[in-house]
């Protein structure tokens, strides 16, 4: 990649993107943890749970507000660097972020304060809504934004306006109901889920360790393990593998992502391990597991996966189509009054209109795609194949740690059950050791959606390389290292902050432990 | 879907340039005095106690309340894509400094409290000056731009061309508006803070609120008389198709001198707008003098409003002119997004505002009341 405005504004994007994603998943769950610890709280009345709450929220509440700052950022970026993007399918894409800003964020947000300040003015049921308040406007905002992303991924009712040059919406609940959204969504918040309970089991083992806090961490640990392990059980069973075939180039996602170059007879191989070589278009050292592939990908015995080298072959017959609704396209564009558009074009248009972003894809080589010759072809077909060992290598990592968070949180559930979480030492330092690990398999996660997504921002209808922004280079150098320099400087705060947090332990709750009457009667009883 | 032909798309384009017009009164009304308050922050608390006591009279709000800025982006985006991505990536380096000041303030009112260290919280207190003043003059600056046109274009294939630099915008006008968008926060804030809190901070509140009204009412007066007499105005000269496809480059427009003032001629009634810029701002300072709390805040955020609005109705129906290309400039009849688009959002929004200031009125009215250095001091209530 060389240093245009392309790479940088991608790589701008990648830094903000994956520093907001450090603070939302945690956000997602321990706002459901908390919601759960309040309830066991206002249930019981037992003043344990209400400590816990007021614990892990101050932890929340490190962690929240940078999500909020970098929230912004996320947001505001898609206009800064993404002019062409924004203009583009600004009508599609726009609608669920302000729809997540209506019904979530203000939600989260306002609530939020209460949460925090809201101890002493709120009735404990008046209290507890705010916090499920949090917690549900939380889950809610991923909703939208995994509407909004699914739709990159897979741009259902959607077509292009040649009057506007945009890409407007036909069925809104084709968008709403976009199947790899809702994968993604039950995906995203299962893996925001499970950070929150690795987060909590392994401070809670940390404290056990130290004998501190034993009763806060032990039952800290029982919520964390059952509530881990649901959520890690419904990532894996659940992932966002079901989305993978719904169209032609997620079809090449699951190719580079299996780093399968050849289309084998079903039912395919499982590639376990090996080093996918873009180049030589080889993976050298696989070691094959057979049948597994084919079983996962298309769960059935007989269903063949095209292979790479397929796609790309593919891919070059959808560019020569792409540039017959070019020419159809430019010609529709040409003409003053819509009526006088002629059949032939009209019909040409409808007929490859939907391979239209195809003929885009060779804007980064020649102006007027109708002008490109075959070797510009053949490249831009090769454009098509993302990073074959980037994907190969994120998509093993993630699931090896999603198994290993299931075991993990088994584990602890069942030493929860029999008694006996403070009994060996060596699995409570291993959950110590843990708690990175949900944010490693997290990140990786978005590597894999939006690297297996390149060349195209919008699968199949709009290239990367053309959504940008025409800014000097310098100017997004400039920002980029403004963003890297307050980020890690925060970072670095936020680390600190949490740690000293931690290791404080909760502050001591010397409240009435029979709360079970409520405050009106306990002024009559004083 | 045939239902968004229920209101026709002409209609649904006024609407969201009314709505545009409420998010962003919406953002400078309810965070407007979260950002005075920042910039207040310095002045008119000096021990750490009074400086705890301004903080927290907005702890438990800012962060609904900077959602209006967050919905207002999205709303932009959704509803006006070109004016969302134009200003955007044309302001871009304002635009950052906007987001660096924004992303120090969530950061700053919970970390300051965090430890007892005096140079810890004094630099926390300076960002969140910063936080404050930047993101307040900023807007101000942009609005001040979007008043005298912006340099940009689009190509044929609607790629958007910026041929401005960011000390482009620090222009004298610019300038004068953003200052005038720094008071009239300022005077917000010191509203705010009149009602929330008592004593020597109030007190300092009321002295920078009531210089600030009256630099308010100086600047927007100003600001008039430069459009007067030289900033000028747009105009659309080719006929014009209230509903026709949202492409800028089908219509034709030129620079005119009086043109931000043509609407007025035509409806006389509008100059109420403008009035009650001036209005609030008078009231708000006569209030601060009786020390009518809750009246001197209601004048402050009138007067606000008038003060954008008068932004609005004055440009109407450009909401982003060009001065590199006047053909390219936005206006309500060729920027907006497509007619089912406007529709859903509309849906969206008739269900959802009416909840969300339902429930922030029941949050206010939970939390009222003055902050002082007992309720501060009161550990279990989570202070910053």
């Amino acid at each position: 990649m060389e240093l245009d405005i392309v790479a940088l504004s991608r790589f701008q994007f990648a830094l903000t993107a994956l520093y907001h994603f450090l603070f939302v998943p945690l956000t997602i769950g321990l706002s459901v943890l908390l919601a759960i610890m309040e309830t066991t709280y206002v249930m019981t009345g037992r003043q344990i749970w209400r400590q816990m709450t007021k614990f892990w929220g101050g932890l929340f509440g490190i962690n929240f507000v940078l999500g909020v700052a970098t929230g912004l950022v996320m947001e505001f970026q898609f206009g800064m660097n993404w002019s062409y993007y924004s203009t583009y399918v600004g009508d599609i894409f726009g609608a669920p972020l302000a729809i997540e800003g209506l019904m979530a964020f203000f939600l989260e947000a306002t609530f939020v304060g209460l949460f925090f300040f809201g101890w002493n003015k709120l009735s404990r049921v008046g209290h507890l809504a705010a916090t499920w308040a949090v917690a549900i406007g939380s889950n809610f905002s991923a909703l939208w934004i995994l509407i909004a992303n699914g739709w990159m991924q897979n741009p259902v009712g959607s077509a292009l306006n040649p009057q506007t040059m945009r890409m407007e919406i036909t069925n809104f609940f084709d968008v709403l109901f976009n199947p790899v959204a809702q994968a993604k969504f039950v995906h995203t918040v299962s893996a925001g889920y499970v950070c929150a309970s690795i987060f909590v089991l392994g401070i809670s083992a940390w404290y056990l360790l130290k004998g501190r806090h034993i009763e806060l961490a032990k039952r800290s640990m029982t919520i964390a393990a059952s509530f881990g392990l649901a959520s890690a059980l419904s990532v894996v069973v659940l992932g966002d593998e079901s989305g993978y075939l719904s169209t032609e180039h997620q079809k090449m996602k699951l190719a580079a992502i299996e780093a399968m170059w050849e289309t084998e007879p079903a039912p395919a191989a499982f590639t376990a391990f090996g080093f996918p070589d873009q180049a030589a278009r080889e993976t050298h050292y696989a070691v094959h597991i057979p049948w597994v592939m084919g079983l996962i990908g298309t769960r059935s015995l007989n269903t063949e996966i095209p292979g790479i080298l397929e796609l790309e072959e593919k891919a070059k017959e959808r560019i020569r189509n792409g540039i017959k609704a070019y020419d159809a396209l430019m010609q529709i564009r040409a003409v003053k009054a819509p009526d006088t558009i002629t059949p032939t074009v009209q019909a040409s248009y409808e007929e490859a209109g939907h391979e239209l972003g195809y003929a885009l894809l060779l804007k980064r080589y020649v102006d007027d795609p109708r002008k490109a010759t075959d070797a510009q072809i053949d490249q831009a077909a090769r454009d098509t194949i993302p990073s074959v060992p980037t994907l190969f290598w994120s998509f093993r990592i993630m699931v090896g740690l999603g198994m290993f968070f299931i075991i993990l949180t088994a584990t602890f559930f069942w030493l929860s059950a029999r008694r006996r979480l403070d009994r060996h030492r060596w699995l409570l330092r291993i959950a110590v050791f843990a708690i990175p690990l949900p944010w490693v398999a997290a990140e990786l996660g978005w590597v894999v959606a939006e690297i297996g997504r390149q060349p195209w921002v919008i699968e199949g209808v709009l290239p990367t390389a053309l959504a940008v922004s025409s800014l000097g280079a310098g100017s997004v150098l400039f920002t980029i290292l403004g963003f890297a320099l307050i980020y890690s400087v925060l970072i670095v705060i936020e680390m600190g902050l949490m740690l000293n947090a931690i290791c404080n332990g909760p502050d001591p709750d010397n409240e009435p432990e029979a709360a079970l009457i409520s405050p009106s009667l306990m002024h009559a009883a004083e | 879907m045939i239902l968004h032909n229920l209101i026709d798309y002409e209609t649904l384009r006024v609407i969201w340039w009314l709505l545009l017009g409420v998010l962003l009164i919406g953002f400078a009304v309810m965070d407007g005095f979260d950002l005075g308050v920042g910039m207040l922050l310095p002045f008119v608390a000096k021990t750490d106690t009074e400086r705890r006591i301004v903080i927290n009279t907005i702890g438990p709000v800012w962060e609904g309340n900077q959602v209006w800025l967050i919905l207002g982006g999205g709303a932009i985006f959704a509803a006006w894509p070109p004016l969302y991505a134009v200003s955007f990536s044309g302001f871009y380096l304002a635009m950052f400094a906007i987001l660096f000041a924004l992303i120090l303030r969530p950061v700053g009112f919970k970390y300051r409290s965090k430890r007892e260290s005096p140079r810890w919280r004094a630099g926390w207190d300076w960002a969140l000056f910063i936080g404050g003043f930047v993101p307040a003059l900023i807007f101000g600056v942009a609005v001040g731009n979007v008043l005298q046109g912006v340099p940009f274009r689009f190509a044929d294939d609607m790629r958007i061309f910026y041929e401005g630099s960011f000390f482009g915008l620090l222009n004298p006008y610019a300038l004068l508006c953003g200052l005038l968008s720094v008071a009239m926060l300022t005077m917000h804030g010191a509203s705010w803070l009149m009602l929330k809190s008592d004593g020597a901070v109030a007190a300092r509140a009321r002295r920078f609120g009531t210089i600030a009204a009256i630099v308010v009412i100086v600047l927007f007066a100003l600001g008039g008389v430069f459009v007067l007499a030289g900033i000028g105005g747009y105009t659309i000269t080719s006929p014009i198709d209230w509903s026709g496809p949202s492409n800028p480059l089908l219509k034709t427009a030129v620079r005119e001198h009086g043109a931000w003032f043509a609407n007025y001629q035509t409806r006389s009634w509008l100059y109420i707008v403008p009035a009650m810029g001036f209005v609030g701002a008078a009231g708000a300072f006569i209030a601060m003098r009786l020390r009518l709390e809750v009246t001197t805040l209601l004048l402050s955020a009138a007067s606000i409003l008038g003060i954008i609005a008068t932004v609005g109705v004055s440009m109407f129906p450009f909401i982003l002119p060009s001065s590199l290309d006047p053909k390219s400039s936005l206006t309500v009849w060729d920027a907006s997004s497509s007619h089912m688009t406007l529709f859903i959002m509309l849906i969206a929004t008739v269900i959802f505002l009416p909840m969300i200031l339902a429930y922030t009125s029941w949050v206010y009215k939970v939390l009222w009341g003055k902050v002082d250095a007992r309720s501060i001091n009161d550990k279990s209530g989570h202070a910053y």
